[in-house]
């Protein structure tokens, strides 16, 4: 097996992914990067992020505000320490960003322009129309052409973490052009790879976000935290889950039911604002968790619109008018045609919730860095965590670059501090082992099961009892679902016996890394016995502070479902409150 | 919703067991709404696993799922199954090798992209304390077309000139150095121009104009060339006949 040598390897080429490699490649001339991604960089799915990104700019607003709705948010759930970290680093790496390029629309005077987004008191999103998770992709990417030391190592993808002596000493990954195993020898691993929001039906996410970084680390030991919590972005488009920003309503845009109503003033969202005039922190500008399960309710209804791809309700742009529709929400307005036949200067668009993020991750402290020496995490697949029980809007385009860069930086502390030469022999045998475990997989082909029948029956477990409300009762049966799919992996049938480019292959080792989060998801809400942010329980519909304002932390276990442990929420200046999201009263 | 039976005709090209690229065709019933990338996951699905595609976001952006579809380079997840016939064939984008199937070899064009400097190379520095550059809307609007470019490479594989000159730099890639070049922030032309008004950059472009007409996301990379080329004809003016003005 080739091995490459290397000083920091990253598994992942978004948002994160980059913006470490170029940390490094700054920090360091002298620094060897390994950057690793399935897909070639811009294909990662931070392009697809449309509404903005949040941090402190404007004179009206401070840093604490920014804390408090983050982890007022987040339902305080979110560590404080990390969320003060973050929102003081912010305006920094957006500014950062700026200066390479970065396309922001801009205010008349030059300076940039920042939108209303759901559950801010002061409006602080960065956009760039509504491509901004695009356009900060690509002004990434091409920064990183910059810089020769960061090796790209495109459409590679990372099987198994090497742990030896404690620590983590790089990875295994499968060439997929060639079908071949490399190893990959670092002194520090970053992993970057995004969320797993395709293990749900109806998704936002594209086909790439499969939790292959979460799997990868959890299969090594380090435990995945609060993965219970996943977000619904009330407005996707309803045949096809394409995300519809939440920019559409910090514009000003309304959603009614059936009968016409701003049915969110009867969930604690009120009174109604006038129409073209959005009031911050209120009617749809409360934050996401609040309006996918108001939609919830009035599906149970019956005031939904029924359509021909389901119950929706509607969003109502038409008051924005054409001009400024073209100018702040073009693509939405591009996609919304295209994609559905509607034309949102003319018409309601009928949408519905759609998994969106998920809050938890990786388990990493304030530093990016995992329990296991030599290992950290960064982006959507971690969880420091910053954003709770449920993530505003535009807070995770800047994390991916507050923290992509904090994992940079931890990386080259860990680097620098001695290390003891590593022992070739024993991680050879290691990287040997995982090749054998992917021949194995490669060689599968009596089986029963096909990839694509345990992967709907996974989806239809994950949305029966894993959905925006939870019951005790569909957890235990969704839990008991995923350990019967688990065991069924082992008999699954690979039919493309091709070493190049082989997607067959791909899509099994994909598959094994959503089922494994997906235990974590189910058995973490089954034991979450109260409700909180996302995670939000008919048999226990309280928030619980006393025996839950706890992190869950699953430990994998190959055969059984993972072991559960709890850690105490980090609080330093704002105790547990109420949620208020109606501002207009006052 | 109506349903309709497609047939499908995908080049397949397994580089370990065929000596030459084949069709295969299959029976999809398809959804009016649906895209041509859906009837291909259908057939990964339900008919046959070892097809190989490259796909992810399914709504236009990530640039990945470009392909030739009944001839002409489109996205599969924009090119409407209700805009074809009952047959529709599918192949791999024109002028770029073929690794399998339908995903090409595409390390030339990402070579080519990185040639020509694709980054801001700042008019001044300023230091991050100083805040953002400022940049009128109007600056915005002189370059912003151009940041629009997804690197889907279908105004490669639509330009007759790349097909037949293969180290022509191609239209997105110029059309990325203009991007930089029109920034008002930007002071890195000089260094761009090396490739840019290089005989294999602008001045191979014939201006057949195919690569604006098939651009999903309308960058319009003819019309970027064309602005490149009267510059650089300017530039050339200065230089030999008036050289005591700077450029």
């Amino acid at each position: 097996m080739e091995i490459i040598k290397t000083d920091v390897a990253i598994v992942g080429a978004g948002g994160a992914g980059l913006r470490a490699a170029i940390a490094l490649a700054e920090a360091d001339p002298k620094i060897r990067i390994a950057l690793i991604s399935k897909v070639y960089p811009m294909r990662s799915h931070t392009c697809a992020a449309e509404g903005g990104a949040a941090g402190v700019i404007k004179p009206d607003d401070s840093l604490d505000l920014h804390f408090n709705d983050t982890v007022g948010g987040g339902d305080w759930l979110c560590d404080q320490d990390a969320v003060e970290y973050f929102i003081n680093e912010a305006p920094k790496e957006l500014i950062q960003l700026e200066h390479w390029g970065c396309p922001w629309s801009r205010e008349p005077d030059g300076s940039v322009a920042v939108r209303p987004f759901g559950g801010r008191k002061i409006k602080r999103t960065w956009f760039a129309a509504d491509k901004s998770g695009f356009h900060i992709l690509h002004t990434l990417f091409q920064t990183s052409l910059k810089y020769p030391t960061i090796q790209r190592f495109d459409e590679y993808y990372a099987t198994d973490l090497l742990v030896d002596d404690g620590r983590c000493q790089g990875f295994t990954a499968l060439e997929i052009r060639s079908g071949q195993m490399k190893q990959f020898q670092a002194q520090a691993v970053i992993i970057a790879g995004g969320g797993g929001g395709r293990m749900f039906p109806f998704t936002t996410n594209g086909a790439i976000k499969t939790g292959d970084g979460m799997a990868l680390a959890y299969r090594a030991g380090v435990p995945l935290k609060d993965m219970e919590f996943v977000q619904y972005h009330p407005t996707g488009l309803p045949n096809t889950g394409i995300l519809l920003t939440e920019g559409c309503r910090g514009e000003g845009g309304i959603l009614v039911n059936k009968h016409g109503r701003r049915y969110l003033q009867d969930y604690g969202m009120g009174p109604e604002t006038p129409v073209g005039q959005p009031v911050l922190k209120t009617m749809e500008l409360g934050p996401r968790d609040r309006l996918s399960q108001a939609f919830w309710h009035e599906q149970k209804k019956g005031n939904t619109v029924s359509t021909k791809w389901g119950d929706c309700v509607l969003l109502d742009m038409r008051h924005l008018g054409e001009k400024k529709i073209n100018e702040r929400l073009p693509f939405v307005r591009d996609l919304s045609i295209s994609y559905l036949g509607m034309d949102p200067v003319k018409e309601p668009i009928p949408i519905r919730p759609v998994v969106h993020y998920m809050m938890g991750g990786i388990h990493t402290d304030i530093q990016a860095a995992t329990p296991l020496p030599g290992l950290f995490a960064a982006g959507e697949c971690a969880c420091v965590s910053i954003n709770g029980a449920n993530r505003l809007g535009s807070n995770s385009l800047t994390e991916l670059l507050v923290f992509g860069r904090r994992a940079a930086l931890s990386a080259i502390a860990h680097v620098q501090s001695g290390l003891a030469t590593s022992n070739d022999a024993a991680l050879a045998a290691k990287a040997q082992d995982s090749e054998n475990r992917i021949r194995a997989l490669f060689a599968k082909s009596q089986g029963t099961d096909s990839i694509a029948g345990l992967r709907k029956e996974m989806m239809h477990t994950m949305e029966e009892g894993a959905g925006i409300y939870r019951t005790g009762e569909e957890l235990a049966k969704t839990c008991d679902k995923i350990a019967e799919l688990r065991q069924r992996y082992a008999g699954i049938a690979l039919h493309d016996k091709t070493s190049v480019y082989n997607t067959d292959l791909l899509q099994a080792l994909e598959l094994g890394s959503m089922l494994d989060c997906a235990e974590a998801v189910a058995v973490g809400a089954r034991d979450r016995t109260e409700s909180r942010g996302a995670h939000q329980r008919l048999d226990f519909t309280a928030r619980d502070d006393q025996n839950f304002l706890k992190h869950t932390l699953a430990y994998y276990h190959p055969t059984e479902p993972p072991r559960l442990d709890y850690l105490d929420v980090v609080i330093t200046k704002s105790q547990p409150g109420v949620r208020d999201y109606s501002g207009a009263k006052k | 919703m109506s349903e309709r039976q497609i047939q499908l005709e995908v080049l397949r090209y397994n580089p370990e067991t065929d000596s030459a690229p084949r069709f295969q065709t299959y029976a999809v019933p398809c959804l009016n709404e649906w895209v041509v990338l859906d009837a291909l996951n259908y057939v990964k699905e339900n008919l046959d696993p070892t097809l190989s595609y490259r796909w992810s976001c399914h709504m236009a952006v990530c640039g990945s799922c470009g392909m030739m579809i009944n001839g002409e380079p489109k996205l599969g997840c924009k090119a409407f199954i209700h805009e074809y016939g009952d047959s529709i064939r599918v192949e791999p984008l024109a002028h770029f090798p073929i690794e399998r199937d339908l995903v090409t070899v595409v390390e030339d064009f990402i070579a080519k992209l990185a040639s020509v400097k694709p980054y801001l190379i700042p008019r001044e520095d300023q230091p991050i304390s100083a805040g953002e550059f400022k940049q009128t809307p109007a600056e915005l609007m002189k370059f912003k077309q151009y940041t629009l470019c997804i690197n889907c490479m279908l105004c490669y594989a639509a330009c007759p000139q790349y097909g037949l000159v293969p180290e022509f730099v191609g239209p997105a890639a110029l059309a990325l150095a203009h991007r930089y070049n029109q920034d008002s922030r930007d002071g890195g032309r000089d260094q761009r121009q090396e490739v840019v008004a290089s005989d294999e950059g602008v001045w191979e472009c014939s201006f057949v104009g195919a690569c604006s007409e098939v651009c999903p996301k309308h960058v319009d990379p003819a019309g970027a060339l064309q602005q490149i080329k009267v510059a650089s004809t300017i530039d050339w003016y200065k230089e030999h006949l008036m050289p005591w003005v700077k450029k």
